[in-house]
């Protein structure tokens, strides 16, 4: 009787999430005919999408790690570099915006910075005579776009590893100071042993966020820049690869990966759990 | 000469002032409780001693060395601490192994070493589990082990004791004290809890608002309480108001009842300490007469709580099967050990 | 020395975020020649295009926000009081939108709701409308869900109910009169964070062809100089202002527990 209470929850979902992946990732399998088949998966295996999956892939492996490199330095500098309790809160809700700054706004931040008129290339080459285009960097790139997922990749890592730094009890650090650790060799021997779960955790879901996005990548590239979302809204749009199916095939490839990355995700966060307990 | 001095220990945290010129010598060997309510400054002085808080003024010698500018690294101290702190991510053999493993210990030595604190501990089969799959009281061992390995000069625990049940708490503070005694390490010992205190210590300190109250072994604490904080914070102590009639004899007036206390009083009216064991149904001493308002059972013990020249007193009996309490609202006649009277300040 | 390092980490990475909400702001205002003005902030503003696709997004937004929470807090509620057992899977299933990307969710709408399946709800505008807020609401699910539910669990609504049941008040008075109010601030919280997702959002609207905030800001930055980095500054403002109103709800709540 109490299983009635979540019917229209349950409805919503299956209606609104469940079928339509379903669809899709079924719609990978099919012919146009309706029969089973592995023809459309087997034809993303063509030059072109495998070089788009495989971009995509590379800016989301890159701007993921960064963004875990320089979130962490951040958010241990602020909850371990001894610096005034007043910066966190305010970096916390800094963090909360900017995560969510995405899109077409953050695509002309960046314009306006790195692109050809931007802010930083102007002054690089006014003060310093540095002339970026000249080095072949473009903002409508691989590292253009890395760079700029960075504003909102920094911020996640940062809101996830804040409280798992906060975790780290200070008599961790205190018994490992008694019984003759250095700085190095209790970070090494405790403290990121600790962290790593979280740390990969969130690395894979910073991955399978940047996969995903659209926005951002299309304001910035226009299409020149062909990563999978954008093939795929091209293809949803107006069937440019002349097999719908083909779009089926690319929604389920882009579902398996970041379906993957998510998978890592909750099993490494469930193990760190179970540690803390 | 001493092991380890402390000496004219200051320390504040902003405006407050939480240890005002603390001084102690301990002997090698010995185990020192801090004892004292929450905000005493027991705490702080062990954390000094241990080199996480560095003293505001004054001196701290361990084995003739003067720490002043060491760390905790470079103390040669062992810490345990009241969240046991082991290690989530490592083995019980790997936390006990830890201060040896970063001093470069070769791995057999570690192991065999390992192996013998385990075994001290009454742990010997543990050393393959993780912190999360023992008990509380477990973990504390396992902690003490960790702080013992090493073979540090001073043993420091700070309440370790207060976050386990109640049973636990028994058995693991008798463990404790029998390991501190086979290895002689000198300990100082925080805690709250004046059971733990009385029954571990080789000398006790009283701390009250940052200063040493009192030091002595558990019984000059107990039976000879200097002053009012110490009587009333260590055992219950109840309090009479008592007219002296010959200050040279010790004669007294309590209400209409007289009785000497074959000492030298001072004049006028005072207030005497009395333990709820110092007034006995039965025996010798004294006698006063008093009325029951009151009576609890508290197992081995019953306490009556006793009516006399208007004050209330508790009195102390160990239960005896056979013989029956007296029943509220009785005359009880009760003896005074005259030598357990404590004369406090007016 | 460690200060110093914590320091010089904090100014760089803030440097990373600082310099181009600066650069932004700075186009914005370089519309007319050789001074700083608001020109291309009265452009946009008097632009009707702009009034009708942010209007239409605040309404989206806001029908977002009162369905999702119709929807969320009875369910968290009745989760925790009668199905605990039931936490994890429903937890599982508030993650599932940021796994799958909302791309590949549009994607799915169009081929099973569109004008030859049993719910053609592409067929008509307010079918897509539908359509689209049923998308938005998966897209905030995560957020309103996780933050109605934390805001649950620190309220014993287990107690709070058998009280009220005992005193004769029926489920309505109760999810209204006594749950509501006490999670107020956390499904304020999940609304404003929401709200920004709506706002800003492209893909979904884009690929149902809705007049949405989201696909203007796309139009304009392909036709536009510098109207596009006052429409950033005008976003980022926004998503400022929501954040900023769920820690000052948050702060000054009395008798609400954090």
């Amino acid at each position: 009787m109490a299983w009635l209470g979540i019917l229209p929850f349950a409805l919503f979902i299956l209606m609104f999430l469940v079928a339509p992946t379903l669809n899709i990732v079924i719609g990978a399998f099919r012919t146009p005919e309706g029969g089973f088949t592995l023809a459309n998966i087997a034809g993303l295996f063509t030059p072109s999408i495998m070089a788009s999956y495989w971009i995509s892939i590379k800016i989301s492996v890159a701007s993921a790690a960064l963004g875990c490199i320089v979130g962490f330095g951040m958010a241990a500098a602020v909850v371990l570099g001894g610096l005034p309790r007043g910066i966190r809160a305010p970096l916390l809700t800094f963090s909360g915006v900017a995560s969510n700054f995405a899109g077409v706004p953050l695509a002309f931040a960046f314009l306006a910075t790195m692109g050809p008129l931007g802010i930083v290339t102007v002054f690089l080459r006014t003060e310093f005579g540095i002339n970026l285009r000249a080095y072949g960097f473009n903002i409508l790139s691989f590292w253009g776009l890395t760079i700029t997922y960075l504003f909102f990749q920094i911020p996640l890592m940062i809101l996830i590893i804040t409280p798992a730094l906060d975790a780290l009890k200070r008599e961790w650090r205190e018994a490992a100071d008694c019984l003759g650790a250095t700085t190095a060799q209790y970070w090494r021997m405790v403290a990121l042993p600790i962290l790593t779960p979280t740390i990969m955790g969130t690395f894979a879901l910073l991955f399978a966020n940047a996969f995903g996005a659209v926005a951002t990548a299309i304001a910035l590239t226009g299409s020149s820049l062909n990563i999978v979302p954008i093939m795929l809204f091209a293809q949803i749009r107006g069937d440019v690869l002349g097999n719908p199916h083909l779009g089926y095939a690319m929604a389920f490839g882009m579902i398996a990966i970041t379906g993957c990355a998510n998978l890592i995700y909750i099993g490494l966060r469930m193990r760190s759990e179970r540690w803390l307990k | 000469m001493t092991f380890l001095t402390l000496s004219n220990l200051e320390k504040s945290f902003g405006p407050t002032r939480v240890v005002k010129d603390f001084n102690l010598d301990v002997a090698a060997g010995e185990f020192i409780s801090l004892l004292g309510p929450s905000g005493c400054g027991k705490t702080t002085v062990l954390r000094m001693v241990a080199g996480f808080e560095p003293a505001d003024a004054g001196r701290i010698v361990i084995d003739g060395r003067d720490v002043a500018g060491l760390g905790p690294r470079q103390r040669d101290i062992g810490m345990v601490f009241q969240a046991y702190a082991l290690f989530p991510n490592l083995t019980v053999a790997q936390n006990v192994g830890f201060g040896l493993k970063v001093k470069g210990t070769p791995a057999s030595r570690i192991a065999a070493r390992v192996e013998e604190m385990l075994t001290l501990i009454g742990l010997p089969e543990m050393g393959t589990r993780y912190p999360y799959q023992l008990s509380g009281g477990q973990q504390q061992r396992v902690a003490l082990a960790r702080a013992l390995a090493p073979s540090p000069k001073v043993l420091l625990l700070d309440e370790p004791l207060s976050a386990l049940d109640a049973k636990i708490r028994v058995s693991l503070r008798t463990q404790i004290r029998e390991i501190q005694k086979q290895l002689g390490i000198t300990t100082i010992f925080v805690t709250h809890d004046q059971e733990e205190a009385l029954s571990l210590s080789d000398r006790i300190v009283v701390m009250n608002q940052g200063i040493a109250e009192q030091v002595g072994t558990p019984h000059e604490i107990y039976n000879a309480p200097r002053t009012g904080f110490v009587a009333n914070f260590v055992g219950t102590l109840n309090t009479l108001e008592v007219e002296v009639l010959d200050p040279a004899t010790g004669r007294i007036a309590v209400g209409d009842q007289q009785v000497t206390l074959g000492r030298p009083l001072p004049q006028g009216r005072i207030t005497l300490g009395l333990r709820p064991e110092a007034l006995r149904p039965d025996g010798a001493g004294e006698a006063l007469t008093a009325r029951v308002i009151g009576m609890d059972f508290l197992g081995s013990v019953f306490r009556l709580r006793v009516s006399m020249a208007g004050q209330v007193l508790a009195v102390d009996s160990f239960t005896t099967v056979g013989v029956s309490p007296p029943n509220i609202g009785d005359m009880v006649t009760l003896r005074l050990n005259t030598q357990a009277v404590l004369i406090l300040e007016a | 020395m460690k200060r110093a390092a914590a320091w010089a980490v904090l100014i760089v990475g803030l440097m990373y975020f600082i310099v181009p909400l600066i650069g932004m702001v700075e186009f914005s205002l370089s519309m007319r020649r050789g001074e700083y003005s608001l020109d291309a902030y009265d452009i946009v503003l008097g632009d009707p295009q702009f009034r009708r696709t942010f209007g239409f997004s605040v309404i989206m937004a806001l029908l977002t926000i009162i369905v999702g929470m119709a929807l969320v807090v009875p369910t968290a509620y009745w989760v925790q009081l009668k199905l605990p057992r039931l936490r994890p899977v429903i937890e599982f299933v508030t993650l599932l939108p940021l796994v799958i990307p909302a791309i590949v969710i549009v994607f799915g709408y169009i081929r099973l709701y569109n004008t030859s399946s049993i719910l053609p709800l592409t067929g008509s505008i307010w079918g897509t409308n539908l359509l689209l807020v049923m998308g938005y609401m998966t897209l905030g699910l995560p957020y309103m869900y996780r933050a109605v539910d934390t805001g649950m669990r620190a309220i014993d609504i287990t107690t709070l109910t058998e009280a009220a049941r005992s005193l004769g008040a029926g489920w309505g008075t109760i999810l209204w009169r006594l749950i509501l109010p006490n999670v107020l601030v956390s499904v304020l919280s999940g609304a404003f964070v929401t709200f920004a997702i709506v706002i800003g959002e492209f893909t979904m609207a884009a690929l149902l062809n809705r007049p949405a905030f989201g696909p203007y800001l796309q139009l304009m930055g392909a036709n536009r100089a510098y109207e596009p980095f006052a429409l950033a500054t005008i976003a980022f403002l926004v998503t400022w202002a929501c954040m900023g109103l769920i820690q000052l709800f948050t702060r000054f709540s009395r008798h609400t527990p954090k």
